[in-house]
């Protein structure tokens, strides 16, 4: 595994997203109110681009006909059949165990650790007054 | 190919209403009167014409009349054939396409105490579907209640198309009384032709009716479902009779795949419907609708679909009698497994009708 500087913070703000691609792998990143996440931009069932999902929260009904909203923006909808998935974990709501797409770590790193290594940035300049977006890989 | 299997439990046979004078006795004294005054007919369904040869078998048709009304006759054909030890009686009467809920009321009362007394009473191997009427929830309720306290009932019977779908809440004060007292739902096939038989709207032919039957299942499958019903009454048992079967691996594919995309709108339905099918509901075996099993190939094809079930715990054995579904003894399909074979006769109804451990036959099986 290896960490990868993927895009400077500001590049990607709460309720932002951004696609980028680590080693040949499309990965959608997401920030939720300052924190990070990362999914293979590929749908499990037909490939849909994740990326391009509404973000929406978890709905769950004890009975019928009560619904109890929760993780408001954690859930991302497949723009192409609507399957959701958990943005933290990359498991299928419809079958967790067996349906999911790849979650990739993320998290903000400073311009000063960045410079000193032993990231990766292959496409993205660094200096040591930003903070950066690193994604493991 | 002959076939007998001792203590097999019969899911779905017919005994017939032998005509209207025979329920006068069971009705109350205004609408026995009524019945006069008013000159009422049979009330005969165009579900099973009298001379369609589903109907009635040959050789259960009687010279006169509707065949089933005779018990004697049920004995010789539907029980003793096939070493049955119990068999559970749909009587189909055409309670449900009234539009009175008052008539539909008094004559479902009146089914259900002639059932007792005329073939209850007189055979320990029978036990009966309670007929309510769906055009009143309430009246329903209350007929549940009043025959639930005879054990011999074991099912509430609905048929497979009403007014509305049949997992709408409107009907739930049902489904609580069947789960209250380990009564199964039983849908059967037929119309109350209050809705045309067909989702497209009404057919020419009786074909159409009959084999769109499957659609109407279908989509009842589908509501109580997508409904919640079995979120909300987890140990109900629906047992779907005359349905059919091997339409049902690909419904629940269609039915799955959709879910997994459309659940938000059902957030209650926290299982794959196919999870909630194995579960909860039951089909019984005749019509057999699948590939004749007088060649290898058929048979080969037949267990194919059954595998697709991914259940074995899903068919009831049933003769549909007195409609012809087949011939001579031969209700199961060849090449069954003996280990489906049993589940199929005894151990599916057993775990279907939970009421039927409360009474065991009186006598012997003969």
């Amino acid at each position: 595994m290896s960490r990868h500087v993927v895009a400077a913070a500001r590049d990607i703000p709460p309720g932002g997203r951004k696609l980028v691609t680590v080693r040949g792998r499309p990965i959608a990143v997401f920030n939720l109110g300052g924190a990070y996440y990362g999914l293979l931009n590929r749908c499990p069932h037909q490939g849909g681009s994740l990326c391009e999902g509404v973000l929406t929260g978890l709905l769950q009904a004890p009975r019928p006909g009560e619904y109890v909203y929760s993780r408001k923006g954690e859930i991302l909808r497949c723009p192409w059949h609507g399957w959701e998935f958990d943005i933290r974990t990359g498991q299928s709501y419809c079958d967790p165990e067996r349906i999911r797409t790849r979650a990739y770590p993320v998290e903000v790193a400073a311009g000063q650790t960045v410079v000193e290594g032993p990231y990766v940035a292959e496409t993205i300049a660094v200096t040591v007054e930003e903070d950066y977006v690193v994604v493991d890989v | 190919m002959s076939f007998a299997y001792p203590g097999g439990i019969d899911c779905d046979i017919h005994p017939a209403v032998p005509s209207l004078q025979a329920l006068l006795p069971y009705l109350d004294e205004h609408w026995r009167e009524q019945v006069a005054v008013r000159g009422m007919d049979e009330l005969a369904s165009i579900a099973y014409p009298a001379n369609s040869p589903l109907t009635a078998r040959p050789d259960w048709k009687p010279a006169k009349g509707p065949a089933g009304a005779d018990l004697v006759r049920l004995r010789r054909e539907a029980l003793d054939p096939f070493a049955t030890s119990l068999a559970i009686c749909n009587c189909l009467y055409g309670v449900q396409l009234l539009f009175s809920e008052d008539m539909a009321a008094a004559f479902a009362r009146a089914v259900n105490d002639w059932m007792a007394k005329e073939w209850l009473d007189r055979d320990p191997r029978l036990r009966a579907s309670i007929v309510v009427p769906p055009q009143s929830v309430e009246r329903a309720v209350d007929e549940i209640e009043r025959c639930a306290k005879d054990s011999r009932f074991v099912q509430v019977l609905l048929l497979v198309m009403g007014d509305q779908p049949l997992g709408k809440r409107h009907y739930w004060p049902i489904y609580a009384a069947a789960e209250r007292h380990g009564l199964t739902i039983g849908i059967h096939a037929g119309s109350a032709y209050h809705n045309p038989p067909t989702p497209v709207g009404w057919p020419s032919y009786y074909t159409e009716d009959y084999v769109g039957q499957a659609q109407a299942f279908q989509s009842q499958l589908t509501s109580l479902i997508c409904e919640g019903v079995f979120n909300r009454y987890p140990n109900l048992k629906v047992a779907l009779l005359e349905s059919g079967f091997t339409w049902l691996p690909a419904h629940l594919w269609r039915l799955t795949k959709y879910w997994r995309g459309l659940r938000m709108e059902i957030p209650w339905v926290d299982r794959a419907p196919t999870d909630i099918v194995r579960s909860n509901v039951r089909l019984s075996l005749q019509p057999v609708d699948g590939p004749p099993t007088s060649t290898k190939e058929g048979r080969d094809s037949l267990l194919r679909i059954i595998d697709h079930l991914q259940s074995d715990e899903l068919l009831l054995f049933s003769t549909d009698y007195p409609h012809w579904q087949f011939d001579g003894n031969a209700v199961l399909p060849e090449g069954l497994p003996p280990d489906l074979i049993r589940k199929i006769m005894i151990d599916n109804p057993l775990a279907t009708y939970s009421r039927l451990a409360l009474t065991a036959a009186k006598e012997p099986v003969r």
